[in-house]
């Protein structure tokens, strides 16, 4: 029937394949290769054989170089990878599940959600002397929980609101709202609170990952395996969400039950980063549309993996560029986040397709 | 015994809300649809044809009575099964970012595949065969945002085939395709429900399509019932010109379109009979006069369309007792204006 064979499946699959395993394992070099990089580099420089050193459990040059790798730049460089993947693959669920290109937990507002649960932990009841790193267990479980409800509160808003509301512009503009409604109260709450509170709680918006001890990671590390685990687990319904929800109910998702998981996993993986690194811009939201244009594809099959290496190894690089290596400053994490990320985003938009062509207009 | 795909008994469709009472579209809707047939679904804007279609798709449930799609309720059934005996075109038009044709064709398969989404030898097989079905498996590996709308239309349509279901429901399908894609779509529909054996229902807008294309008609008819038919007695019986009553249009059952509905300005005989006789009457028609043929009464002015030797055709207009050649349409047109002291267009 057809003059020319058209290419079969497996033909179109091989071609494309190719390029994403490539890109895919290039990203898990980087991110291996980042995550030495950070172990070694701060302010006292440690040779990579040191680290490789006290990491296969023998010993350092210098005594204090296994403590400085083990207690503090290891947690540190796990929670940026945990953290990274995160909110990156938290923004490719929102983006797809909103179908708006700029969507992020951020911008959606469910990070102002969880500042208000940890202002409300930090300076309505004290908690804050030695901030984060001298709390018991119970101060942990407390501040994750109040991230979490916080986070989720705001979610559970957002998308009873999606339901009612047909333009996601509108909703964008709620969760704008919502993020100053949430801000009035912080601010309130540093009116009345002692300049001590407020600097703890000031450091905690600029961001770190540099303040989760080896134990707060043992809290951290199964919540975001979960929810990453989760993300994975949707893969399948996402890709039949880029129709929108009614093409997706016709192909027999269960639309109602994947919406609620996608914005629990979000609103649990969001919580938990915002809890105990602070609320962290960009990521979200440039780390998913770096993914698509280098993969070429909208198959969350690819992008759900890409992300979370990707994610992770953004972290990285903010982490070591935030403590900039050969000197004692360390800059706000967030400063950096956003320093790298805004030129992504507006490559994004001066993009010749542009993400307009990644969702429906 | 042959079994009916989808069936409806006394379905009433409308929207229900809290606290007020329901809003009724349509009511005593009892149809019928069998394998291999055509159905489109017509009526005028607002009639109610999208909710029929999103209450038959299991979208929206039914104020009352039932729907039975391949004998099972489409409201009880799990997504899964029902995505399985039914497939669905919408009329939103889709940006589904990079996308290949063929990956999302695939999408099709879902109700079919694993939790991985992983596809099996025979969902390639059925992907490879819906895909030509609508004749684009030669785009197989483009990307879907650098096609037209006609080829992203069928693009939508392989996919819900490659759910392999027993019913396929489109909404206005044709709206955003040009004349020639909206004939050739017609076609790649009727042929599936033909071939395959499935029953193929759209909405259109498109009466001259339906009429041509359709096995059956449902039209939605003032006060909110639906007839059933073949489309020609549908014209004879005179429900599709009380269908679309409307100012300024009326139906024309001779030429099965509908035209605009000016007060007559004149009458005009028309002699000829080849194809510039028939567009010079149109044209005469689209100015509102009343033409009149050969063995008509006699008027004050007469149009005779002339083929001249070379090839030419020549327009010959008399009145009363002059006559003027005039070399084109438009001259002639202006020409039996200025006969009847109408003001000119130009």
């Amino acid at each position: 029937m057809d003059a020319a064979l058209p290419p079969t499946g497996t033909e179109v699959k091989l071609r494309s394949e190719g390029w994403r395993l490539a890109v895919l394992a290039g990203l898990v070099l980087a991110l291996v290769g980042a995550f030495l990089l950070n172990l070694a580099l701060g302010s006292v420089r440690i040779p990579l054989s040191d680290v490789a050193a006290v990491l296969t459990g023998g010993e350092a040059s210098k005594a204090s170089w296994a403590y400085i790798v083990l207690e503090f730049r290891l947690p540190k460089a796990l929670t940026a990878v945990l953290a990274g993947a995160a909110l990156a693959v938290s923004g490719l669920q929102m983006q797809t599940l909103f179908r708006n290109p700029l969507a992020d937990p951020y911008i959606l507002g469910i990070n102002a959600g969880a500042s208000l649960g940890v202002a409300l932990v930090v300076l309505a009841t004290g908690a804050a002397t030695g901030f984060l790193s001298n709390v018991g267990l119970l101060g942990d479980l407390s501040l994750i929980a109040a991230a979490i409800a916080g986070a989720g509160l705001v979610t559970g808003l957002v998308i009873v609101a999606a339901r009612w509301l047909r333009h996601a512009m509108t909703l964008l503009i709620l969760g704008l709202m919502l993020g100053y409604a949430t801000g009035a109260v912080v601010s309130i709450l540093i009116y009345f609170s002692v300049p001590e509170q407020i600097q703890a709680y000031i450091s905690w918006t600029f961001g770190s990952f540099g303040g989760v001890t080896g134990r707060q990671l043992a809290i951290l590390a199964p919540v975001i395996g979960g929810g990453l685990l989760l993300a994975g687990l949707l893969t399948k319904p996402l890709n039949a969400l880029l129709l929108g929800e009614a093409y997706a109910r016709s192909m027999g998702v269960n639309v109602r039950r994947v919406r609620f998981w996608l914005i629990a996993g979000t609103s649990v993986l969001a919580g938990a980063v915002t809890a105990f690194c602070g609320p962290i811009a960009f990521l979200g939201v440039a780390i998913p549309h770096l993914c698509r244009a280098l993969l070429r594809t909208s198959d969350h099959r690819v992008l759900a993996p890409a992300t979370m290496l990707m994610g992770g190894l953004a972290a990285l690089l903010a982490d070591l560029v935030a403590g900039v290596p050969g000197s004692r400053s360390v800059l706000p994490l967030n400063a950096v986040t956003a320093l790298l990320g805004a030129p992504v985003v507006v490559w994004i938009v001066l993009r010749r397709d542009g993400p307009r062509s990644d969702f429906a207009t | 015994m042959l079994e009916p795909i989808l069936e409806t008994n006394d379905l009433a469709i409308g929207y229900s809300a809290r606290r007020r009472p329901p809003r009724l579209v349509a009511e005593s809707i009892t149809l019928r649809l069998w394998p291999g047939e055509l159905v489109c679904l017509l009526g005028p804007n607002g009639a109610g044809k999208s909710t029929l279609l999103r209450t038959l798709a299991g979208m929206q449930s039914p104020l009352h009575g039932g729907v039975r799609v391949a004998g099972a309720d489409p409201y009880r059934l799990p997504p899964r099964e029902l995505a399985r005996l039914l497939g669905v075109v919408l009329t939103d038009r889709v940006e589904v970012g990079a996308l290949s044709v063929r990956a999302l064709a695939a999408l099709g398969r879902y109700p079919y595949t694993d939790w991985t989404g992983r596809l099996t030898p025979q969902d390639e097989t059925v992907i490879d065969r819906a895909l030509a079905a609508v004749g684009i498996a030669a785009f197989a590996s483009r990307p879907v945002n650098e096609l037209s709308d006609g080829e992203r239309q069928k693009v939508m349509i392989a996919r819900a085939l490659a759910q392999e279901p027993k019913l396929l429901l489109l909404d206005e399908p044709t709206a955003f395709l040009d004349l020639p894609r909206r004939v050739e779509l017609m076609g790649i529909l009727r042929r599936l429900a033909r071939e395959s054996g499935r029953a193929v229902l759209l909405s259109t807008h498109d009466l001259d399509l339906a009429l041509r294309g359709a096995d059956q008609l449902w039209l939605f008819q003032p006060g909110g019932s639906i007839r059933v038919g073949a489309p020609e007695e549908l014209v004879l019986d005179g429900a599709f010109q009380a269908a679309f009553h409307g100012d300024g249009v009326v139906f024309d059952p001779h030429a099965g379109a509908f035209k605009f509905h000016h007060p007559p300005v004149g009458q005009v005989d028309l002699v000829g009979h080849d194809l510039p006789t028939l567009w010079t009457r149109r044209a005469l028609e689209r100015e509102g006069f009343v033409v009149n043929g050969h063995d008509g009464p006699r008027s004050a002015v007469q149009v005779e369309v002339l083929n001249q030797q070379c090839g030419q055709t020549l327009w010959r207009v008399r009145h009363v007792e002059t006559w003027q050649d005039f070399p084109t349409l438009s001259q002639a047109m202006s020409g039996v204006k200025a006969c009847l002291s109408l003001p000119m267009t130009e």
